[in-house]
């Protein structure tokens, strides 16, 4: 069963060939036993998935069921969740079980869907590579058949990780800087970050407010229409959601791709770019042409100052949102305090790990008085040339397509002692970001048995045409359908 | 761009981290690097461009003003740190 | 050496909505501690702020008032600094784009004159929680009930010239915000906070001295006491050669001192940057058109009126009219007592002295204006004389009884005012003192007359228990005596 899709699982469960809770004891025990390997999950929640499953088979029974009813998924450890731990990677809130629920959680509460369990992050979502959680690292399931520790991407890499590893068959995801698309692809997923503003952010842990946003994870397009069909939509708690009609994300995509604009952005396939990975991004691109899109080539002029605007905006915002860890009302606080400054120091300096404080430190120098106009005004200008390429490209196209990232998986401990080096991991989806637009990653090959991500970058609010386009490439190809050894 | 070890204790200071003396010698390295990677934004010619805080075009949404939140003091204090009689303690502020 | 003083005033104003200004909790004022902060106001994580209507259209109402332009796209910006009462680490607030924009009220100087004090502007920002430093074995404990109530911090420029200017301008910023009813006003609670920055300079020169912000005045006579403090501190600095310290100082007005308060961020960097939680707020012509329909009589307006209305003069009118609670008791009272200028001087008499002792506001008064309303019709119809009004008036402020006539009869206060008997009471009198009236009649300076008529009020008062009309035995008085 854990092969199975959450489209086929739900027909599963609607054909009563087996109930929820079966399924649901089904996962756990397979994710108990396999992600000893992994740590991709911080948390597992065995009994109330149970109580969950049981509450879905009832629903089920009453003729109230959902897709989602009784279909076991998990969160990123970013989302709260009332009542169970919500960690965000952190020692700083290794202890904290929040009373309330994040709009995310709610809805797939309300759907009936059965959450398993916290997956594992980068510390506050900030990283690339899922080593800088308080609670391990999680692995790469796809190096372990060759014996190689290699890293699951991140910041999601608890979520890609235990979806490639069919631990679950999709996970909640956020994106602040490519977190959903550069590990969807290191580990063979398909990931989806969705316009700015179209997931309600209430109650997913802020790491930079104007950038992030909550997305999808799982092994098909069509399940992250499912996943998209709940998280979507309008929410009051959240000012910066906005209030547009949420379309049934899977009616569209069954829709034939002929005509379809596919432009590839020159200065994303430049750089350090790998060849082999670049050879199976264009093979990939060369399959869509077969199902009738065509290709040209643009230019998005400023994509190389992407990082730069993005490393001063990113750890700005964060440098604020970060300010409520101050050990007074949640959370860590160090022992014995000797008076209110020591505390403040000692709880920040020992409960967050060393990226977070150095993202703290630098957004704090960018802000400050001096260098106010030179990094973060400066940055908020270039953040508006970056947009204005994309408003530009989308002129002429209706998609953009590029690798999700330079290279594959590389391995845990290679880039983690050198912040600027795992930072250019974001090369290619910090952009996106910045101006706001949604944006997936495809599984399109293999390089030395490990996966390599196409990115399908659209206009605001063209999450329906991505899933299409994601969905008819996942009908010509198995890429998807692989699995770790 | 380099930082200087006064300019990383001035913004461990206002960030309330505390750094000892090894850490501020690896920071001195790693915030010098990164500060020379977002060096490259004063290449770009931004001279009339409108900072961008925000990547919705939008405006914002006022709220009714009517009471929508209960009383869950007790929700809330069962996981701080330190209460007493309703209050969050904190040590005290030593001016 | 002859100094200039500039004053400027900042006045933090907590607006009077029934939510706080980012999350729908209430704003009651005297609730447990922390039963009104809840994930929002505690800075829970993942928690989101979202705007109350009703802040803005109060800040917008209070725009209007003072004659000021409002920003039609305003943006909140975090100020960034650590202090256990502000959970998030940083204060919502505006900065570069603050809702109201430059403005001025005109305020009456005690020589008659107007002065046009200009209102650099005001902004929208969030309440702070509170400190409590009692024992709690040595730590602090903190009641977040008060953190994010809606505040509008007004910015005057440096207009004043002395404590009698910055007195009438924060008195005036008082009565229009209380006449809005955006804000109750209630300085002892902190709704309403002022504090003052002061510098001096040589008489007539441009530039201007180094300013000291003084805070924690919660009456208009502390402020006047602690500008005066700041003052003569500042000029004994100067005229010693010394140079005066920017600083924030903090005024306690039972000791008449001031202290230098060390300052909650040493550095002093905030790290202002556009909240990137909140999108521009726009204000358009319906909105501020529908702010302008409900803006209610304003102090100037009224004070007009009350002169036409009532026929009282300026000062009397002004001072009236400059409290909304204040001009509503008067109104009361003039409506139910018909006689206006009487009713004005109970009401800024004997009432405002016995609020001020007690330290109370108008709206905890023990009396309606309607009663005091009966009494004013009882001085006026010579029911009463003014020492019996004096009890009457006791017996009410005391809650003895809430009825004026029937205060008067059991205190046994009615005036006697019949002639008949009058006049037989003043023949007897007269009569019992031939000397003083002789004394009377060869006098030839009417105003030395008319000091003696008084020696035969005390006999007459005597004579009638206490209960004779003074007005109507002087009558008499004179007419005999004259005859």
């Amino acid at each position: 069963m854990h092969d199975k899709s959450v489209a086929e699982l739900a027909r599963e469960l609607e054909s009563g060939k087996i109930s929820s809770v079966e399924l649901t004891r089904q996962f756990l025990g397979h994710l108990k036993q396999e992600d000893e390997q992994l740590n991709s999950f911080i948390t597992i929640t065995e009994d109330q998935a149970l109580a969950d499953a049981h509450a879905a088979d009832e629903q089920r029974a009453a003729g109230k069921a959902t897709p989602w009813t009784g279909v076991p998924f998990a969160h990123k450890d970013i989302f709260c969740t009332n009542g169970v731990a919500t960690t965000c990677g952190s020692k700083m809130l290794a202890n904290f079980v929040p009373p309330y629920d994040a709009t995310v959680t709610e809805n797939f509460r309300k759907a009936g869907a059965v959450c398993l369990g916290k997956t594992n992050m980068d510390e506050f979502a900030m990283g690339s590579s899922t080593e800088s959680s308080h609670f391990g690292a999680t692995t790469n399931p796809w190096g372990l058949g060759k014996g190689e520790k290699r890293v699951p991407g991140g910041s999601s890499g608890g979520s890609a990780a235990a979806v490639a590893a069919r631990l679950v068959p999709a996970a909640t995801a956020t994106d602040t800087g490519g977190s959903i698309r550069q590990p969807s692809a290191l580990c063979g997923v398909t990931g989806l970050k969705p316009t700015y503003g179209r997931v309600s952010r209430y109650g997913m842990i802020a790491f930079a407010s104007s950038l992030d946003q909550g997305g999808t994870m799982a092994r098909t397009a069509e399940d992250n229409a499912l996943m998209l069909n709940v998280m979507a939509g309008f929410d009051p708690r959240d000012s910066t959601s906005l209030d547009r009609p949420v379309p049934d994300y899977t009616a569209t995509l069954d829709e034939p791709l002929k005509g379809l604009r596919i432009g590839l952005p020159r200065e994303y396939f430049a750089g350090d770019l790998n060849g082999a990975v670049e050879e199976e991004v264009r093979s990939a691109i060369r399959e869509y042409e077969k199902l009738g899109a065509t290709v040209k080539e643009v230019s998005l002029p400023h994509a190389n100052l992407a990082i730069a605007a993005y490393y001063v905006i990113a750890p700005a915002e964060a440098s604020a949102n970060l300010s409520r860890f101050d050990g007074a009302r949640y959370g860590y606080r160090c022992a014995d305090p000797k008076d209110l400054l020591d505390m403040y120091t000692r709880t920040r300096a020992e409960g967050f790990g060393a990226e977070v404080k150095r993202r703290i430190l630098v957004g704090t120098y960018a802000l400050s008085a001096g260098y106010f106009d030179a990094y973060y005004l400066k940055a908020q200008k270039v953040r508006r040339l970056i947009q204005q390429d994309f408003i530009d490209a989308f002129r002429e196209v209706d998609v953009l397509m590029s690798p999700t990232t330079p290279s594959p998986a590389f391995k845990q401990g290679e880039k983690s002692d050198d912040p600027v080096t795992m930072y250019l991991e974001d090369v290619f989806t910090v952009a996106i970001n910045l101006a706001g637009i949604p944006a997936m990653s495809v599984p399109a090959g293999f390089v030395d048995g490990l996966p390599v991500g196409l990115q399908i970058i659209g206009d605001y609010f063209s999450e329906a045409r991505l899933l299409n386009a994601a969905h008819q490439f996942q009908q010509v190809t198995d890429w998807h359908q692989r699995e770790p050894q | 761009m380099t930082i200087s070890r006064e300019d990383i204790e001035k913004v461990a200071v206002l960030a309330r981290i505390r750094v000892d003396e090894a850490q501020v010698s690896a920071l001195e390295k790693d915030l010098g690097n990164i500060l020379d990677l977002v060096d490259q934004l004063s290449a770009a010619d931004t001279d009339a461009v409108e900072p961008m805080a925000h990547p919705l075009n939008a405006v914002q949404r006022l709220r009714p003003d009517e009471v929508t939140e209960t009383n869950q003091r007790e929700a809330f204090q069962a996981i701080a740190p330190a209460t007493e009689n309703g209050l969050y303690l904190v040590p005290r502020v030593i001016e | 050496m002859q100094w200039d003083i500039v004053i400027g005033l900042e006045i933090h104003v907590q607006l009077a909505t029934r939510t706080k200004i980012f999350s729908g909790s209430s704003t009651a004022y005297g609730a447990e501690p922390n039963t009104q902060a809840n994930a929002v106001d505690l800075a829970m994580p993942g928690t989101l702020p979202v705007p109350n209507e009703q802040a803005f259209r109060y800040a917008v109402m209070f725009g209007l008032a003072v004659n000021a332009e409002i920003e039609r796209r305003s943006v909140f910006e975090r100020k960034n600094y650590f202090y256990p009462d502000l959970p998030k680490g940083y204060q919502t607030t505006q900065l570069e784009r603050p809702i109201v924009g430059p403005g001025y009220v005109d305020i009456d100087l005690a020589s008659g004159d107007t002065k046009r004090v200009r209102i650099h502007h005001a902004h929208l920002e969030e309440d702070a929680g509170k400190s409590l430093h009692e024992d709690f074995h040595g730590m602090t404990g903190i009641d977040l009930n008060r953190a994010g109530t809606p505040l509008i911090e007004v910015v005057t420029e440096p207009d004043m010239a002395n404590a009698d200017e910055a007195v009438a301008c924060a008195r005036k910023l008082h009565g229009i915000v209380t006449s809005l009813g955006i804000c109750d006003g209630d300085m002892s609670q902190g709704s309403m906070r002022f504090d003052v920055n002061i510098s001096l300079k040589p008489k007539g020169s441009e530039t201007l001295g180094t300013r000291t912000e003084t805070k924690n005045l919660n009456s208009f006579r502390f402020m006047e006491q602690a500008i005066a403090h700041e003052v003569e501190r500042q000029m004994d600095i100067l005229e010693e050669g010394g140079t005066i310290v920017q600083e924030t100082r903090l005024y306690n007005g039972d000791r008449d001192e001031s202290r230098s308060m060390r300052t909650k961020e040493e550095a002093n960097d905030y790290r202002y940057f556009p909240c990137p939680d909140l999108l521009p707020v726009e204000i358009d012509d319906a909105f501020i058109d529908e702010a302008r329909n409900s803006l209610p009589e304003l102090p100037d307006a009224r004070k007009t009126r009350f002169k036409e209305q009532y026929g009282l003069n300026d000062y009397d009118a002004g001072l009236l009219a400059s409290d909304s609670k204040l001009a509503a008791f008067f109104e009361a009272t003039a409506e139910r007592g018909k006689d206006a200028k009487l009713a004005s001087n109970w009401v800024q008499g004997e009432f405002s002295a016995r609020l001020n002792a007690e330290e109370k506001s108008v709206a905890d008064s023990p009396i309606s204006g309607a009663q005091l309303g009966d009494l004013v019709v009882r001085i006026a119809d010579n029911t009463i004389s003014s020492a019996g009004a004096k009890k009457v008036f006791e017996a009410l402020w005391s809650g003895e009884n809430d009825n004026v006539d029937a205060i008067i009869d059991a205190k046994g206060l009615k005036q006697v005012s019949d002639t008949g008997e009058l006049e037989k009471m003043v023949d007897e009198v007269l009569a019992s003192m031939p000397d003083q009236v002789a004394q009377y009649q060869q006098e030839s300076d009417p105003k030395k007359q008319k000091k003696m008529l008084g020696g035969f009020m005390g006999p007459l008062m005597k004579a009638s228990k206490g209960q004779g009309n003074p007005k109507l035995f002087n009558e008499i008085l004179v007419k005999k005596l004259g005859g």
